[in-house]
């Protein structure tokens, strides 16, 4: 999960990090009173999850509480890159003599952390790396010694962080490691890190990735989910525990298995090339225990899509027998008709591997004129496809 | 013969008498696996009864090796506890830990993964998030299912379950000698590299199924390597050419951030390493077809 800036302006407050003063506002009032309660002159950002809003105008200064409500109508409502901005930061305005660069984040490829750190920030890091290679400094964690002072200076020292400022950086450096740690952060970015005026070094900005892996030792960061940015669908699913993706196209899937499902998606869109350009309207991995009240809950999200014409049930029992899967179809199909949700979109199953033959004896037997069995994936695909072109 | 695991492996199971462990032990001891026991220090001392076969419990991994012989442990614990059991397992210097468990924290997978190396790598992890390893015929070590396929002469390497077993039973009339799910989280034990060396070096095994999927860089690090050191044929499968950027599908590790970890930069680069790459899981199997005949 991807935070907001303030969240993370927050977080590191929190975790006794040095940020300037700020709050959030979703309305121009709200941000007039936070105006008011930081004094003097301001800083309206707009809180979008997307980089490059400083040059669409989401950023802006305001002297007074005047002028920061004003700023705030302006901002609050822009598209930015295609989000909406619903949220406004203020935060007070610093005197920045230098921007640096300091982030932690998951290394996958050495299967540990690392901190990248540059005395040139304020810019995309990726810029710095491409043209001043020799500022970018990047030091392995290791996940159990952690940030120790030790290696705060190490750091320091290889960023080449200069002398004035090492104490306190070295001081956030161990800070904001027991901050990722005590959070299940996947990545903390500080761009800028900066020094002001008065010699202070302070976090102005805040890019923060939690693990979701790790919620279930942190009931506080449920409140941190943006709702507005949610789709009712996806929430839909979340609360009946599927894990459920909605996409753009017209053919339902239902699948077991992240990579099957995924595969399942790839074979729809191809197929979907030949029938009008229908893609898949979603991803949805029912798992490997697909019993017929979690079919139920499955098929009831998908075909609450109104942008579904025809879904594609593509199943491969392993552990799970698909004469298991079939009945679960089937009553599936019963129970939504239970609660007045009368299917009408043609479903196209594939049953493959454990029981599969007994599996589609039950499909043909039930002789729903809805379900029509096809029994390769790609020509089961090519049938989805198919149907859901037609259905447009 | 096979990889990592083979007819000879004695298997014990971390949390064999939770819900899905004693699921999973029954199914194991029906494929024709070794177990040997069971670890829950709650529960030491008893013994678990899979349908006339008793097995022993044992309070950690260290008395159940020294007791039984065993050098594979499954482990089935839930995420909060996970960490603790796969350290238990590399402080006992077992040499296969297979870790079943969906769910587990990076910082988690991190920590344990950072413990085995400082300890020399005296354990193989293989997961978390994975459905296992088997040798068809021989062993099962997880939650493949066991008839899907025989014995044979190719070997797989995939980070997604149900892909591997549409593989396996696509190619069930060549068989497998060792088919490996190495899990879909960011921070796994065992990698492609790993399997592919072994498979590599594994005279019973002729070609190599690899399955990657979107997130990440381990397939351009293992075409590299293929490039570099794997003379057998490979034939290749990537989930997600059509997954839009940012979002996750389905595994923790399977999501395409900025121009990273696309299905189509995997592929070239697998294809510039001679390996062929299907554009669906069945075209794939028909590669592999042409391979083996």
């Amino acid at each position: 999960m991807d935070l907001f800036e303030y969240q993370g302006r927050d977080l590191f407050e929190r975790h006794g990090l040095p940020v300037l003063g700020g709050g959030v506002a979703e309305t121009p009032q709200e941000a007039r009173a936070i105006a008011e309660r930081l004094g003097g002159k301001v800083v309206v950002k707009a809180q979008v999850k997307v980089g490059g809003r400083g040059k669409a105008g989401g950023v802006k200064l305001a002297d007074g509480a005047d002028e920061a409500e004003a700023r705030a109508t302006d901002i609050l409502g822009m598209d930015i890159k295609g989000h909406t901005v619903h949220k406004v930061m203020l935060a007070e305005t610093a005197d920045i003599k230098e921007e640096y660069y300091f982030s932690y984040l998951l290394d996958r490829a050495n299967r540990t952390f690392l901190c990248i750190a540059s005395v040139a920030g304020g810019m995309e890091i990726e810029t710095v790396a491409e043209e001043q290679p020799d500022k970018v400094a990047k030091i392995a964690i290791d996940a159990n010694e952690g940030v120790t002072e030790a290696k705060a200076r190490e750091i320091v020292a290889a960023a080449q962080f200069p002398a004035e400022v090492a104490e306190q950086i070295t001081d956030i450096a161990v800070k904001l490691w027991q901050a990722f740690v005590a959070e299940d952060a996947t990545l903390v970015e500080v761009n800028p890190l900066a020094k002001v005026g008065d010699g202070r070094v302070l976090l102005l900005d805040a890019k923060i990735t939690l693990d979701e892996n790790a919620s279930f030792r942190h009931p506080d960061h449920e409140a941190l989910v943006d709702q507005s940015a949610v789709d009712p669908l996806e929430q839909a699913a979340k609360a009946k525990n599927l894990n459920y993706v909605k996409l753009d196209g017209e053919v339902g899937i239902i699948g077991n298995g992240a990579g099957l499902v995924m595969s399942t998606l790839d074979v729809v869109a191809y197929a979907g090339e030949a029938h009008g350009g229908v893609k898949p309207a979603n991803f949805l991995d029912i798992g490997g225990g697909a019993s017929a009240a979690v079919m139920a809950n499955g098929l009831e999200v998908v075909l609450s899509d109104p942008a579904v014409k025809s879904v594609f049930v593509n199943v491969f029992g392993g552990i799970t027998a698909c004469d298991e899967v079939a009945n679960g179809i089937i009553q599936a199909l019963a129970l939504l008709g239970e609660r007045g949700e009368a299917v009408t979109k043609p479903l196209v199953v594939r049953l493959d591997g454990n029981n599969a033959e007994a599996g589609r004896a039950i499909l043909d037997e039930a002789n729903n004129p809805l379900v029509e069995r096809v029994d390769t994936m790609d020509g089961a695909a090519e049938r989805a496809a198919e149907l859901a072109a037609a259905g447009k | 013969m096979a990889i990592w695991l083979t007819k000879d492996s004695k298997v014990i199971v971390q949390g064999m008498t939770g819900s899905e462990g004693s699921k999973h032990t029954r199914r194991m001891l029906a494929a024709g696996t070794n177990v040997v026991g069971g670890v829950n220090p709650r529960k030491a001392g008893t013994s678990v009864d899979f349908d006339g076969t008793a097995l022993p419990v044992f309070a950690n991994v260290g008395e159940a090796m020294k007791e039984t012989g065993a050098d594979v442990s499954v482990i089935f614990v839930p995420p909060a506890f996970t960490k603790a059991a796969v350290l238990e397992a590399i402080d006992a210097e077992i040499p296969l830990a297979v870790v079943i468990t969906e769910g587990v924290p990076v910082q988690d997978s991190a920590a344990f993964w950072a413990h085995n190396i400082a300890q020399g790598q005296k354990t193989r992890i293989i997961g978390p998030n994975c459905p296992g390893i088997a040798s068809p015929g021989a062993s099962n070590a997880g939650i493949i299912p066991a008839d899907i396929t025989p014995a044979g002469r190719i070997g797989l390497v995939s980070k997604s379950g149900t892909l591997t077993y549409q593989l396996m039973y696509e190619l069930r009339d060549f068989g497998f000698s060792t088919c490996v799910g190495i899990g879909g989280d960011p921070i796994i034990g065992t990698t492609h590299i790993d399997a592919l060396k072994a498979f590599q070096e594994d005279p019973e095994t002729d070609a190599i199924v690899m399955i990657g999927e979107i997130g990440g860089d381990a397939e351009e690090r293992a075409a590299e390597f293929i490039k570099a050191n794997v003379t057998k044929p490979v034939v290749g499968y990537i989930a997600g050419f059509t997954a839009p950027p940012g979002k996750t599908m389905g595994h923790a590790g399977a999501i395409i951030s900025g121009s990273a970890g696309t299905a189509d930069a995997k592929k070239e680069a697998l294809e510039a390493a001679g390996v062929k790459v299907g554009k669906t899981p069945s075209e794939t199997a028909r590669l592999m077809r042409e391979v083996m005949s």
